[in-house]
């Protein structure tokens, strides 16, 4: 896929996920903007994952640690064709199974997350059966900053580099903010780099936002063999919409009819802008 | 009724049953938090090194990596002192484990109060409770080498979770060879009038010896292991609560969330209400000592177990 395409999907990912949780009056909207162009460029490029592959023990695995950002996953996998996109309709409605965290019971979706720090040790576990099976398929979880503090994740760490996981590749959403405020004054992880270096990672910066760093980045992995990767992904919570952009409040406020409308005009605008360049493109 | 033979500690014959079945099949692997040597696991670890991950003092992360290792199709035996395995990573076992439905098999060793005088700290009389509590993980508590080395063949192909525990003494042999052994299923060691002791775990041994008492008294006993407190056999219990006069259940865990509440509970919403005894540790600071003193302490022994269930039976009848 290129470049100016997985841009369009951005932009109709950013609507979907802000129709979605209007719809159902509950989500993580500042957290699923900000993972979302990660998880674009994974699940369109990255991840040798599909519909029909999803069973194949030698598929890429996605783990979602950050599990509240669920409505960008949602989006995504029933844009990839896991589930019908209608089913997106029945976020949070009573005997869904598309509920305000991931669950297996949703087609796509390998672990059940929610509680925060759980998914770097269930990563570090598939990655683990990975190597002692010789197979090559990677696993990629994602971890918010905020749930940085919780020291399983630290335990996690230390397993990875000890049992030399350069098949594992966790991604920080460095949005620095929680839902408290900025993790600096909630509780300092600066800095976050040292840190994860002296557990022995191999890193790499990217601007989590910016599609060709990112597809750039994930081609460069392992770093280093021997090492497990971290993808430190600067990002800003709530991106793409100006008003919802870098404000804690938006960490799972819905949007009012009004500022419902003025978020998709915003987005209406960056699709005109796309398609100015690139050309009228049929809806997803 | 002839003696009982004194055979091995269950986690020795858990070890020698797991290294048996990992040699026939590579996917079977023990995770291990530091205590391969209180498994009783240093000669799987000599013996089938690529078996076995070590993951440290670290609970939370023990049960998460175990999770991942079972989601990809490895057969996981998660070893870890039961106070720790099932307080510390708590939530990893609710969300990783059980409603992730990753089918490891959680070995909780040197359960109960099998650490004696080390202390509330490394005593496990809260695991049955918290469990119960929590849908999709079975839980089994072998009472001898026999159900011990049955849970765990029966353990490698489980289709769910299961919380194996286990102590550390050397147990009395209760069960011949052809003992039909499930999972679920309780076992009738014999039948009584008078009195049946419901045991779960390794406590069944005291109960066997105060039926004897009580039969050289002339009373009429029954016996019945409740290895199983998830699935729980109530078919089981509710025949038994037919033909005896008191119930008295045993274990080795707080009075309170354990076998006994589920009994009293189960015997209630069926219309049933006989004398029932809970013998267990009482909602109190553990009495400190060794295993057998603290036993001694709350009648978790033959004699003690005999004299709960005389004074229940003579309750009724003056
Ligand atoms: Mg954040």
């Amino acid at each position: 896929m290129d470049y100016h395409e997985l841009a369009y999907k951005s932009i109709q990912y950013r609507r979907t996920i802000l129709r979605i949780i209007k719809q159902a009056n509950a989500g993580h909207t500042g957290g699923s903007l900000s993972c979302i162009d990660i998880l674009n460029v994974l699940y369109n490029h990255v991840l040798n994952v599909t519909p029909s592959s999803f069973d194949d023990p030698n598929r890429d695995r996605y783990i979602q640690s950050k599990g509240h950002s669920v409505e960008a996953l949602y989006t995504v996998l029933a844009d990839r064709g896991f589930f019908p996109q209608e089913d997106l309709e029945n976020l949070g409605r009573f005997q869904s199974h598309l509920i305000g965290h991931p669950t297996r019971k949703v087609r796509g979706i390998e672990q059940n997350t929610g509680a925060l720090g759980h998914g770097l040790s269930l990563a570090v576990g598939t990655a683990l059966a990975a190597k002692i099976d010789s197979k090559t398929y990677r696993v990629y979880t994602l971890l918010g900053d905020g749930e940085l503090t919780e020291g399983s994740n630290w335990e996690a760490a230390m397993a990875a580099s000890h049992y030399k996981l350069d098949n594992l590749i966790v991604i920080v959403d460095r949005n620095t903010l929680q839902i408290t405020g900025r993790t600096e004054d909630v509780m300092s992880l600066e800095p976050l780099e040292d840190k994860f270096r002296a557990f022995g990672f191999a890193i790499q910066h990217v601007g989590g936002h910016d599609l060709p760093a990112l597809v750039k980045v994930f081609e460069q992995i392992p770093f280093k063999p021997g090492k497990p990767n971290l993808v430190l992904a600067h990002t800003v919570k709530g991106k793409g919409v100006s008003f919802i952009e870098d404000k804690a409040h938006w960490h799972h406020h819905v949007p009012t009819d009004e500022e419902y409308r003025t978020a998709q005009a915003e987005l209406d605008q960056a699709e005109r802008k796309w398609q100015a360049k690139h050309g009228i493109v049929e809806p997803l | 009724m002839e003696s009982l033979s004194l055979c091995k500690p269950n986690l020795e014959e858990f070890a020698q049953t797991l290294l048996a079945l990992a040699s026939q099949n590579k996917d079977i692997l023990v995770v291990t938090g530091d205590s391969r040597g209180s498994g009783k696991l240093v000669p799987f670890g000599k013996t089938l090194p690529a078996q076995i991950v070590e993951i440290g003092i670290a609970e939370q992360n023990l049960v998460g990596i175990s999770a991942g290792l079972a989601s990809a199709g490895k057969k996981v035996f998660t070893v870890a002192p039961a106070c720790f395995l099932t307080s510390r990573s708590l939530e990893q076992i609710k969300n990783d484990v059980a409603y992730s439905d990753n089918p490891v098999k959680l070995i909780g060793i040197s359960a109960g109060v099998s650490y004696g005088a080390l202390g509330s700290t490394h005593h496990s009389i809260h695991d049955y409770a918290v469990l119960r509590a929590i849908h999709n993980i079975d839980i089994v508590s072998p009472a001898d080498n026999f159900e011990t080395r049955k849970v765990i063949e029966a353990a490698v192909d489980h289709p769910r979770p299961i919380y194996i525990r286990m102590g550390k003494k050397p147990m009395y042999d209760l069960h011949t060879p052809d003992t039909r052994f499930e999972v679920g299923k309780a076992i009738v060691l014999s039948e009584g009038s008078d009195v049946t002791f419901l045991a779960t775990g390794e406590p069944l041994s005291r109960a066997v010896m105060a039926a004897h008492l009580l039969e050289q008294e002339g009373l009429s006993v029954g016996v019945i292991s409740m290895h199983s407190l998830c699935p729980f056999d109530e078919a089981a219990i509710l025949r038994a609560a037919q033909h005896t006069k008191v119930m008295v259940s045993v274990e080795e865990h707080s009075v309170h969330g354990g076998l006994g509440s589920l009994i009293a509970s189960l015997l209630m919403q069926n219309g049933f209400c006989p004398r029932l005894k809970i013998i267990g540790i009482p909602d109190e600071y553990t009495v400190t000592g060794s295993q057998k003193e603290i036993f001694c302490h709350y009648g978790i022994i033959p004699e003690g177990l005999a004299e709960t269930a005389r004074q229940t039976l003579n309750a009724k009848e003056n």
